[in-house]
């Protein structure tokens, strides 16, 4: 294994005018380089058989306007974690753009989720990509003006924005087609906002021959909250219920997601009951996710009765979580440093008790679909994505395994105690609908072995780290002495102090990679939060592969996706 | 039969027989009651599918109007006709207002040669089926009228849709239909129920190996002429929003609905007289009873074979995927009308060469139910196999 130190230099050996800082933070080594040559730089982290960083795990910008490091020398940074799937290590590749020369080279030609985050960080900060395909806003409307993460953008003046973008340059002005030579005419038609195939509010633009879809071209951003620009405003804690509103159809594993990348800044182990009890909730929240994603699958296709089956084990999981959490879907349960309340008396034993009644559920719907001829026409080979093709668009998660990667955060880069469970990652070859459906089977009987584990194994004791820092002193310390009075008033009116810095601890979601890029001032609120959906990578290659599909084929390709709107658009 | 009840009435009240009394006559005494037939029918099978459905889904249904919901669909009706009735602004007004009367009067038309019991039927038409054939595909026209006077993408391509499906489905439905005349000799639909009379296994689907085979050909055709799923590509609601019927609202689109109810009923009835017997209960004691006592007994067996099977296209519905167009035409063109084919050539050489006689019929029955429990033995295998690669009843938990 190649000490990371080398990485470091092999980059000043290679491109040494190029290097202009190097440090280690938050456990992932990062480099700044300057901008111009990015392309290079990243297409030798990623030739180099030795380095190897051929993932692209995420990119997104910042505005370093109002911090006053001194390694930061420009304005904007374009930040690239990148990820060695060969080596298991992640690096951060950090651009150094300066305001007066707002542009840098597109790494689109070495991966494709590129375009996508290279268009938002365009929309966001107003950078701008030579050679990237088509640069324009995709979050905000294509009429807004100013880029809204920008420290010095005004939040409160608010723009009337209501033109409904015309999507002809993505898609092609209308006529004959031209894989027919002309033959037939093509026929524009919108799926969505509002449609019943589009879970959610996705705008899909397809231009139909007939039946097959000739071109589609999604547009996103009708549910973009501006999470980022909000999460600058409060505290650290204050992110949490809006993190719930990321991926809804498994909040608790966002809530996990954020606390664990906040305490990792913080250098904060929990306790280990906390560590158990996350992995439960966040097993449980995974269960509901792929339940609800091959649901609605069904449901594209027909079979809706299913829909049911899957519906009632859901809201069984849902019921726990209430008595638990006291909310369905926003449960903002997890905290920094702990846990909002301890497990209710009787959890144990319900959780039990549905382990004992999911194989009835998922066996029923597995009973009726899984020989189905009609099931078995409809997916298999339907949307079929290959290996190479998933890990240029950045996919992680069940779609990737789909397609024949074992690549699994829980196993690859464990966290909360993840190696000590005895779980498997399921991989299909064909990455068809057919294997997205099915690797989502498999892997909620994975998470039922994974809970059983953890209750069997759930110790006793506190749920809070002790730190000072993050944890509400108890009420007869701040009644009883001067020093818990001011711990607690310091907690309530500062917030958390996350120490200076910049970190990304990313964990695997129902959907895949979930991490938040995020960097501290040292002053108690976030100075920077970006959000790493999995679907918004994974989204990005809807236009390539259903491209060519039946109508009927397009739609259980995207619901095969699980794009969930209010993470894909934040 | 029919003129002698009109007559009757009009002699009654001293009326002149022929011309315009007869007609008015003839709607008093036939048409008023089968529309309200109709509409009852379209009530209790909306109310059926939507308990089956629930059951199936291990739910209740409407529970509160009426005991167990029975009312339910007679309030959603009176709330139908109480909203207000529109147009979209580019539709072809006169179109869109003439589809839904056009799609229910193909379905309500049918009706007139259905019998009910051996008399109970208001045209014992010699052509019987030939005209059941012929009025059923009027729908697809009433379809795609329904949705090119949309003037929505969406109601184009349900009613494409609509009409690429029956009129293929049309060839092997009515190959199937033949079979049944073919046996009977006759294209009257009271002419061929007569001809299974006597015990349970005088019926057509026990009277040679390939009936049974036609009947199943009949049936998925006729799923797909009713546009049921797994044939509902029409309105595949995840596909095209509502097909067809996506910019109706209102009476009219509670007319789509009945006529789809209603065909419902005409398709399965039809399946009932060629294959199972029509209003013969399959005893000879009781079919021999006659009068009005036997009319009433046979009506009642009718329409309850008929729920019977319409019920089995709701089981159906409510545990298939839907299939996609070029699958539907695959399965059509390449699979049932072959195999239509060949049966209606084989049924005929056995109508020519081999006597009726009651022991094959005993035969058949056995062996239609062992061959039942073999292919239950292997589903059950099929899927208890498909259970371990996922190592679910065996999970210790």
């Amino acid at each position: 294994m190649v000490a990371t130190f080398d990485v470091k230099e092999r980059l000043r050996q290679r491109f040494a005018a190029d290097v202009l800082h190097a440090d280690r933070a938050g456990g992932m080594e990062s480099i700044t380089v300057k901008k111009d040559r990015i392309v290079e730089i990243l297409g030798f982290l990623r030739s180099e058989p030795d380095l190897a960083f051929d993932f692209l795990s995420d990119l997104g910008g910042a505005d370093g306007m109002r911090l006053d490091w001194p390694q930061w020398r420009d304005r904007f940074q374009v930040v690239y974690h990148l990820r060695s799937m060969k080596h298991g290590r992640r690096l951060r590749i950090k651009a150094s753009v300066p305001e007066s020369d707002c542009r840098m080279p597109s790494v689109t030609g070495l991966w494709k989720s590129a375009n996508w985050m290279e268009r938002e960080v365009f929309d966001l900060f107003g950078v701008h990509f030579d050679g990237h395909p088509n640069l324009k806003r995709i979050l905000c409307h294509h009429k807004f003006v100013g880029h809204a993460l920008r420290k010095d953008y005004d939040i409160h003046q608010g723009q009337w924005l209501d033109e409904t973008e015309s999507m002809m340059d993505e898609i092609g002005e209308y006529g004959e087609n031209p894989d027919d030579g002309g033959f037939s005419e093509l026929v524009p038609v919108n799926i969505g906002p509002a449609h019943p195939a589009t879970h959610g509010t996705l705008r899909l633009f397809a231009k139909l021959d007939g039946e097959t879809v000739v071109r589609v071209s999604p547009e996103i951003g009708y549910l973009h909250r501006g999470f980022e620009k909000h999460s600058e405003s409060g505290s650290w804690t204050m992110v949490i219920p809006y993190t719930d509103r990321l991926n809804y159809c498994s909040a608790m594993l966002n809530n996990v997601a954020w606390c664990h990348g906040v305490e990792k800044m913080l250098g904060i182990e929990v306790p280990e009951r906390t560590q158990y009890i996350r992995v439960i909730v966040s097993e449980l929240s995974r269960i509901i996710d792929h339940a609800v994603c091959v649901a609605a699958m069904l449901v594209d296709l027909g079979a809706l009765t299913n829909f049911w089956y899957l519906f009632n084990l859901r809201e069984r999981i849902y019921s726990i979580l209430e008595e638990l959490c006291g909310a369905r879907l926003t449960s903002t349960y997890v905290r920094i440093g702990g846990l909002a309340y301890d497990l209710n008396e009787g959890f144990i034993d319900q959780v039990r008790a549905i382990l004992r009644d999911i194989p009835k559920n998922v066996g029923d719907v597995i009973a009726l679909i899984k020989k189905n001829r009609i099931f078995l026409d409809r997916t298999v080979g339907v949307g079929a994505v290959s290996k190479e093709l998933a890990l240029s668009y950045s996919w992680t998660g069940p779609c990737l395994r789909a397609s024949g990667v074992a690549f699994d955060l829980r196993k690859s880069d464990p966290y909360l105690g993840y190696e000590n469970f005895d779980f498997e990652i399921p991989t299909y070859e064909d990455g068809d609908v057919y294997s997205r459906a099915m690797i989502r089977f498999d892997e909620i009987v994975q998470s039922m072995r994974i809970i059983e584990q953890a209750l069997d194994r759930l110790p006793s004791g506190p749920i809070f780290s002790e730190d000072k820092r993050v944890h509400l002193p108890d009420k007869d310390k701040v009644y009883g002495s001067i020093e818990g009075l001011m711990n607690h008033f310091v907690l309530v009116y500062d917030g958390i102090k996350v120490p200076k810095g910049e970190g990304y601890h990313p964990i695997e979601a129902a959907n895949g990679e979930l991490g938040f890029y995020t960097i501290s001032d040292g002053s108690g609120r976030p100075y920077r939060v970006r959000c790493r959906p999995p679907c918004f990578t994974i989204y990005s290659g809807y236009s390539e592969i259903a491209a060519g599909s039946m109508i009927a084929d397009a739609v259980p390709i995207l619901s095969s996706f699980n794009i969930i709107a209010g993470e894909l658009d934040r | 039969m029919t003129y002698t009840i009109v007559n009757h009435v009009l002699d009654y009240f001293e009326l002149e027989q022929g011309g315009l009394w007869s007609l008015i006559g003839a709607i008093a005494v036939w048409a008023a009651p089968i529309t309200g037939f109709v509409a009852i029918v379209g009530l209790v099978s909306i109310w059926l599918e939507r308990k089956i459905s629930a059951h199936i889904q291990c739910r209740l249904g409407p529970m509160e109007v009426g005991p167990h919901g029975l009312l339910q669909t007679l309030a959603d009706g009176i709330k139908l006709l109480g909203k207000e009735d529109l147009v979209p602004k580019n539709a072809d007004r006169a179109l869109f207002a003439l589809a839904p009367m056009m799609v229910f009067a193909a379905t309500f038309v049918s009706f007139a040669c259905i019998p009910f019991s051996e008399k109970a039927i208001i045209a014992d038409l010699d052509i019987g089926i030939f005209f059941i054939a012929a009025v059923g595909s009027l729908e697809a026209i009433g379809v795609v009228m329904a949705g090119w006077s949309s003037n929505n993408k969406w109601s184009l391509f349900g009613a494409v849709r609509a009409a690429t499906q029956v009129v293929s489905y049309e060839i092997p439905l009515s190959l199937a239909l033949l079979a049944g005349v073919l046996c009977a000799g006759s294209m009257s639909l009271v002419d061929i129920s007569q001809a299974q009379g006597g015990w349970i296994w005088s019926w057509f689907i026990f009277r040679n190996p390939f009936m049974w085979i036609m009947f199943l050909i009949y049936f998925i055709a006729s799923l797909a002429e009713c546009q049921r799923a797994p044939f509902d590509l029409p309105e595949a609601e995840s596909e095209l929003v509502s097909g067809f019927h996506t910019e109706y609202s209102g009476m009219r689109f509670a007319i789509f609905f009945l006529a789809e109810y209603g065909k419902m009923y005409v398709v399965s009835a039809v399946g009932v007289v060629l294959f199972f017997g029509g209003w013969l209960s399959g005893i000879p004691a009781i079919d021999g009873i006659g009068g009005i006592t036997g009319n009433l007994i046979g009506a009642g067996v009718m329409i309850t074979k008929s729920f019977l099977l319409v019920c089995v296209q709701m089981w159906i519905r409510w545990t298939l995927p839907r299939i996609r167009l070029d699958q539907v035409m695959d399965l059509c063109l390449k699979y049932l009308l072959p195999i239509s084919l060949v049966c209606l050539m084989l049924i005929a050489v056995w109508q020519g060469l081999m006597p009726t006689f009651d022991e094959f019929g005993i035969a058949m029955i056995a062996a239609m139910a062992l061959g039942f429990m073999q292919m239950r033995r292997i589903y059950r295998k099929a899927i208890e196999a498909s259970k371990t690669r996922l190592s679910l009843p065996t999970m210790k938990v």
